[in-house]
């Protein structure tokens, strides 16, 4: 049988991290991903089960510890878990008993996405070549989340402190935004 | 490119968006009971106006919620976004940057 | 050869740096700072370029991007060159090559001048009177004539090798152009504390000030004070400061788009560095600061080399130290020409005489003028220049009295200034034309910007600083700065001048008399246009092509607009003007592509599994941005061989395909099945858990839209399937039901295409390879028939297992998290060794269920298939009130028998295959155009079964089978045999393997 911690091939697997002053990126530790959608009824319930309340502020994420929830739209969240491979099997049974019958959906997307972390001084301007957004501070403040575009590809994008963004895209989309932001960095890396 | 103001996540570029025909045309409840004209006006007559145009956008590549908008055909400005299930609202003013 | 043209000492260059270029292939010397012209007229050389319909010589008209005559290309290697380059516009470099455009053998002697020679014969309209007939003769001889004649420069024939970039960005305040208008704005702007972005196409930041040695801002030299300011913006963090960047169009809601190049100027480009970047900017409010452009003159012979704009004149001896000539005449009707004579003089320059064509000019440029000593004639206009490739000589009439030659060797000219309205224009503000500034100037605004300075009118420096202050500190309020104030800075000189004129200059013939010296137009020319009939300024435009060439008419269109005027009898707001369009100055499709270009044109998607069929030697094919292995030969096999081995294994043994690309959603909810009976044409309901449906979704017209497995999870949980394209679009459409006609329902969707990596195990030992590998699944015939669905673990890795078939064998489908996809799919090869397992393709696997009958969406079905017409009727749940679709279904059309309906065709040669697409028709000798009955959808010799199969959409098609047609072919008319679809296994024995 196969090892499941050495059998998982993570999409970015074999890009080498790229380390510069201005500017660094690298892979995202494998989590545990699902898209919850809830009405406001099972909300607080599945927040607490969650350890991380359901942020209702437009586009924006809380963080506990190592749980993290993502406003995506008006009823639908990314739960970002930092957990070891299985570690969050027991999650959906502990929804299903918080909700007390309220209905909501969960579905593990574990595998369908995953990301890179960019920082430094130069971020924001290497994620405005492809991403049409305005990235200053004051109109995407530290712990903003939203969906956009990077190019042509879909991602979501949380900006986790002033000069960090944490990105998410479906894994088939991975080594285009890498190879996009790779190429958009270059002036910035000598 | 349009900056399109999401009812939900504030303005955003047009990229971000998809456009979804004229709004407020409901799929009657009972399709059964409407006769092949009605039928064929509901699936394919449209208003097409010249000026103030209810219609309908989605914020696919954000929120992704359909939503409504009054947006002057000539002009290409809104006047206005609201949700979906909202009635239009009194769209007389003008359009504007 | 060195700059004997160069000043004693001044301007903004750096005299010690000097630099070597060539100009077709003659080596020169410039400095630091120069630009081509500069440099080129540093060294005597105005000839440097020929024009485009008549190849007459020309010298540099201007010192900017309205420069319509020094059009160069620039040579660095076999890759990088750059035609149409503006000579005023490209700065030099040490080891700069460039040469000269449509001339041949050389500029100096070209060939195509034999067209000047006949110009008489090619007057406006020649082409459209000349090559109408016969028609054949268009393609075979015009065109080819046409085509190597004509054409500005040649494009380079190697891919480019540079990287482009593009910067989405976000303003309060944008300021195009960085004049004393522009630099105001900015600082107006900057003061309050607003985002600014100033941007000006030229190397350095200062427009005008550049070229201005006289006047004083705020007691300073006007250059000093400009060189604090910029210093002042660059300090401001809010401030981005862009030079070398060209605001060439103004699209909707305040998007700018903005051309920046970054190493053109470099003689070694940095590597890291991009040649140019696409900056597109969400400015929230606009001020457009982009200056005037001066008019030449309309009179015979007024694109001679030597022949130059006054104010250009200035701007070389000032900026750059090159004096143009060494005796020159310059010619006017505005007063602003007076200061270029003034600063030429004071730089040594002998002004022969200065011809104002205005009875009596006066004012303190005209009294400063005859102070210095220049002679001066008042009433007089110039009608014509003599001299070969070189002005020798001009000649002046005063009253209709022509003058004896007056000997020269440069004449500068100025018609007065035509306010720069193109962006305003694009940004679809009206312009209004006024009588005073006889110009066309800005109106009403439509988007959130305004203008300033010049380019609205104001001329002026005083008058620049403060419209640009106001603009500035206006923009930074209605952008939310209320605090922002317009402190505009004072300044002595740079008056504005009067004067002005358009079109023909009084008593000069129209005959060669050039109004757009790109395009070859003539005064004589519009004239002409008028004459035959032509009326609206656009015809007249594109009969002429006046205004039509890269320079976009900016030193032609309002001369033309004055010519057509007299030759209209009617005012110039009657006639109107033209449309500006985008961009103001080319732009590179590098720019515009971006980074979007090789590896990242697209995403290429590849499946969890891609890597192993790629190391297997699959050959891919793009479906929508997947990469999907297409088949899978072995040595020397070609796509048929390995199609026909392949299919051969799945029907004898086993095979395994990546089904990754499936799209896949889940939905869920206590109303999942409800909305599922609305959405699918199928029945959900009794659909038990543990079990699969083939379902299929119309559109609300009753057309098939896509189709795929659904597996029922749990009572609320479903796993639906859908086509590999169509992923996006079923999301969409469902999202659209729920969100806007059932937002009562309580069912969510979620896309988890991405989250399952899929392998079909195919064949009659499809069991046996997997029994070894599944754990928690009872997999055996009895307890997991076809369409069942169970979850448990394989090769230690959860699964869903979906017992289903798209090639009539026996079949599953292995889903699990897409991670494990690799390692899972290696496990079940490994396990289907002792079986022979065969990898397959898309190929195979479309051969596969076309044996069977299976439809595939899109191929089959073209968006006006009913259920029916693709042989699905069984699939409708019957009992069923509603659901999307149902009701465009009973419309009596779509229930026609001459619908077209799925069918077989069999060729009577078992070796023809037919070519999909291909019509069928009753008999092959009907007369053209032939009564279409149908047409072949998908066509595949088949290896199983030892002939030629096709499937077709046939009119009223189930009636007909048992009966011949024909294809009809370039070779021939094809007789087929229309049979049923389902050509292998009809009684569906092999599915329990």
């Amino acid at each position: 049988m196969v090892d499941l911690i050495s059998a998982r091939r993570l999409p970015l697997a074999d890009v080498p991290p790229l380390a510069a002053t201005a500017l660094s990126m690298a892979p995202l530790l494998p989590q545990a991903r699902f898209v919850l959608r809830a009405r406001p009824a099972a909300q607080a319930a599945i927040g607490q089960a969650l350890g991380v309340a359901l942020p209702t502020l437009v586009c924006r994420a809380n963080v506990a510890g190592n749980r993290a929830a993502l406003w995506l739209g008006p009823d639908e969240w990314l739960v970002l878990l930092l957990l070891p491979d299985g570690g969050a099997e027991t999650l959906p049974a502990a929804f299903a008993v918080a909700a007390e019958g309220a209905p909501y959906s969960l579905v593990d997307i574990s595998h369908r996405q995953s990301g890179l972390s960019l920082s430094g001084p130069q971020a924001a301007t290497v994620l405005n070549t492809g991403c049409a957004l305005d990235l200053d501070l004051a109109a995407f403040p530290v712990g903003m989340c939203t969906r956009t575009l990077l190019g042509k590809a879909d991602i979501t994008l949380w900006r986790t402190s002033e000069t960090t963004f944490h990105i998410e895209a479906w894994r088939s989309f991975l080594p285009y935004v890498w190879q996009f932001l790779q190429e958009a960095a270059r002036e910035f890396l000598v | 490119m349009l900056i399109i103001d999401c009812p939900y996540c504030g303005k955003r570029p047009e990229i971000e968006f998809s456009y979804g025909g004229e709004a407020h045309i409901a799929r009657p409840l009972d399709p059964a009971a409407l006769n092949d004209e009605e039928w064929a006006a509901f699936l394919y007559a449209r208003t097409n106006p010249k000026g103030l145009h209810a219609e309908r956008w989605r914020h696919a590549r954000g929120c992704g919620r359909f939503f409504n908008a009054v947006r002057d055909t000539v002009s290409d400005f809104f006047v206005t976004t609201y949700k979906t299930g909202e009635a239009r609202p009194d769209a007389t003013k003008k359009a504007s940057a | 050869m060195t700059g004997q043209f160069r000043t004693a000492k001044g301007g903004r260059i750096d005299r010690a740096q000097k630099l070597l270029f060539s100009f077709d292939d003659v080596v020169y010397e410039g400095v630091q700072g120069d630009t081509l012209a500069s440099a080129l007229l540093a060294n005597g050389v105005h000839l440097m370029g020929r024009s485009y319909k008549y190849h007459r010589p020309r010298g540099v008209l201007s010192a900017g991007s309205d420069e319509p005559n020094a059009l160069v290309g620039l040579y660095r290697d076999k890759a990088r060159y750059t035609p149409n380059l503006r000579a005023p516009c490209v700065e030099l470099y040490n080891g700069l090559m460039a040469d000269s455009q449509n001339r041949w053998p050389s500029l100096r002697w070209d060939i195509g001048i034999i067209n000047d020679a006949l110009s008489p014969l090619l007057p406006a309209g020649f082409y459209y009177k000349t090559f109408k007939w016969p028609a054949f003769a268009w393609k075979k001889y015009y065109e080819p004539f046409i085509r190597a004649a004509a054409g500005l420069g040649r494009s380079p024939t190697l891919a480019d090798p540079d990287r482009y970039d593009n910067r989405w960005a976000h303003c309060d305040v944008l300021v195009v152009g960085s004049g004393p208008a522009g630099v105001s704005a900015a600082l107006a702007a900057a003061e309050s504390g607003a985002r600014v972005i100033l941007c000006d196409e030229q190397a350095e930041l200062g427009g005008s000030l550049l070229s201005d040695v006289q006047a004083n801002i705020d007691d300073q030299p006007a250059q000093a004070w400009l060189a604090g300011a910029l210093a002042t913006l660059a300090r401001h963090p809010r401030v981005q400061l862009l030079p070398r960047t060209t605001a060439f169009g103004y699209f909707a809601h305040n998007m700018v788009g903005l051309s920046e190049r970054i190493t053109d100027h470099m003689a070694e480009p940095a590597a890291h560095l991009p040649r140019e970047r696409l900056w597109q900017v969400r400015a929230t409010e606009v001020v457009i600061a982009a200056g005037a452009l001066e008019r030449p003159l309309v009179f015979p012979h007024n694109d001679r080399p030597g022949v130059m704009l006054a104010d250009s004149a200035r701007t070389y001896v000032n900026r750059y130290g090159v004096k143009p000539g060494n005796l020159v005449v310059v010619a006017t009707a505005h007063d602003s020409a007076y200061r270029a004579a003034l600063d030429l003089h004071a730089a040594g320059v002998k002004i022969v005489t200065l011809a104002d064509q205005r009875p009596s000019p006066s004012g303190p440029l005209i009294d400063a003028v005859r102070d210095a000593g220049i002679p001066l004639r008042v009433g007089t206009s110039v009608t014509g220049t003599g001299g070969g490739t070189r002005v020798r000589w001009v000649s002046l009439s005063s009253n209709g009295v022509s003058s004896e030659p007056v000997v020269c060797d440069t004449l500068l000219m100025s018609g007065g200034w035509t306010p720069s309205v193109h962006l305003f224009s694009q940004s679809r503000g009206r312009l209004r034309f006024d009588e005073a500034l006889q110009a066309y100037v800005p109106g009403q605004s439509v988007e959130r910007e305004r203008s300033a300075g010049a380019c609205r009118g104001v001329f002026g420096l005083a008058a620049a600083l403060q419209d640009g202050a106001q603009a500035g500190a206006a923009a930074a309020k209605a952008a939310g700065y209320a605090s922002a104030r317009a402190n505009p800075a004072s300044a002595v000189g740079g008056e504005a001048g009067t004067g002005g004129w358009l079109g023909l200059v009084p008593g000069a013939s129209p005959v060669k008399a050039f109004l757009d010296f790109q395009n070859d137009v003539t005064a004589k020319d519009i004239k002409l246009a008028v004459r035959e009939g032509m009326r609206s300024i656009e015809h007249i435009k594109r009969y002429t092509t006046t205004g039509m060439a890269t320079d976009q008419g900016k030193t032609s269109n309002m001369n033309a607009l004055g010519v057509a005027s007299g030759a209209l009898d009617t005012p110039i707001p009657q006639v109107g003007h033209t449309t500006f369009r985008m961009p103001y100055t080319p732009v590179t499709f590098g720019a515009f592509a971006a980074l979007s270009r090789d590896g990242l044109f697209d995403p290429a998607r590849q499946t969890p599994m891609h890597d192993w069929a790629a190391e297997n030697g699959a050959v891919f094919e793009d479906v929508g941005l997947w990469k999907r292995a297409h088949y899978f030969p072995k040595s020397s096999e070609d796509l048929h061989k390995a199609v026909d081995r392949e299919c051969v294994a799945v029907r004898q043994s086993v095979g395994i395909f990546d089904a990754s690309t499936l799209g896949k959603i889940e939905v869920v909810g206590p109303d999942a099945a409800e909305f599922m009976n609305r959405m699918y044409i199928n029945a959900w309901t009794k659909l038990g858990v543990g079990k699969c449906r083939y379902g299929i979704m119309c559109r609300e017209d009753g057309f098939v839209m896509d189709d795929g497995v659904v597996g029922r999870m749990a009572a609320d949980r479903f796993h639906v399937t859908t086509t590999t394209g169509g992923a996006p679009r079923v999301l969409a459409l469902m999202e659209d039901y729920l969100q806007t006609e059932w937002p009562d329902l309580d069912v969510w969707l979620t896309s988890t295409t991405e989250q399952w990596a899929v392998i079909a195990v195919q064949g009659p030992r499809a069991r046996d390879v997997l029994a070894p590998l599944v754990e928690g699944i009872d997999i055996s015939a009895k307890a997991f028939p076809h369409m069942s669905v169970a979850e448990g673990r394989i090769a230690g890795v959860p699964t869903r297992l979906f017992r289903v078939s798209f090639s009539g064998e026996l079949g599953f489908e292995v889903n699990v998290p897409a991670d494990y996809g690799r390692a899972v799919w290696e496990a079940i090869y490994a396990s289907g060794q002792q079986y022979g397992i065969t990898p397959y393709g898309t190929e195979t696997m479309h051969v596969l269920r076309a044996e069977k009958g299976f439809i595939i969406v899109g191929q089959e079905t073209d968006g006006t298939a009913t259920p029916d017409d693709a042989g699905l009727t069984w699939a409708i749940g019957k009992a069923k009130k509603d659901f999307v679709g149902k009701r465009s279904l009973d419309r009596a059309s779509m229930k026609g028998a001459d619908r077209k309906q799925l069918v077989g065709l069999l060729t009577e040669n078992p070796a023809t295959v037919l070519e999909e697409g291909a019509q069928l028709v009753a008999g092959p000798k009907q007369p053209v155009p032939m009564t279409l009955l149908g047409h072949v959808t998908s066509s595949y010799h088949s290896a199983n079964l030892g002939h030629s199969i096709a499937l077709a959409m046939l009119s009223g098609g189930r009636a007909r089978i048992g009966t011949s047609l024909f294809v009809p072919m370039p070779q021939g008319a094809i007789k087929v045999k229309i049979v049923d679809p389902v050509f292998y296994d009809r009684e569906g024995a092999r599915l329990d393997g």
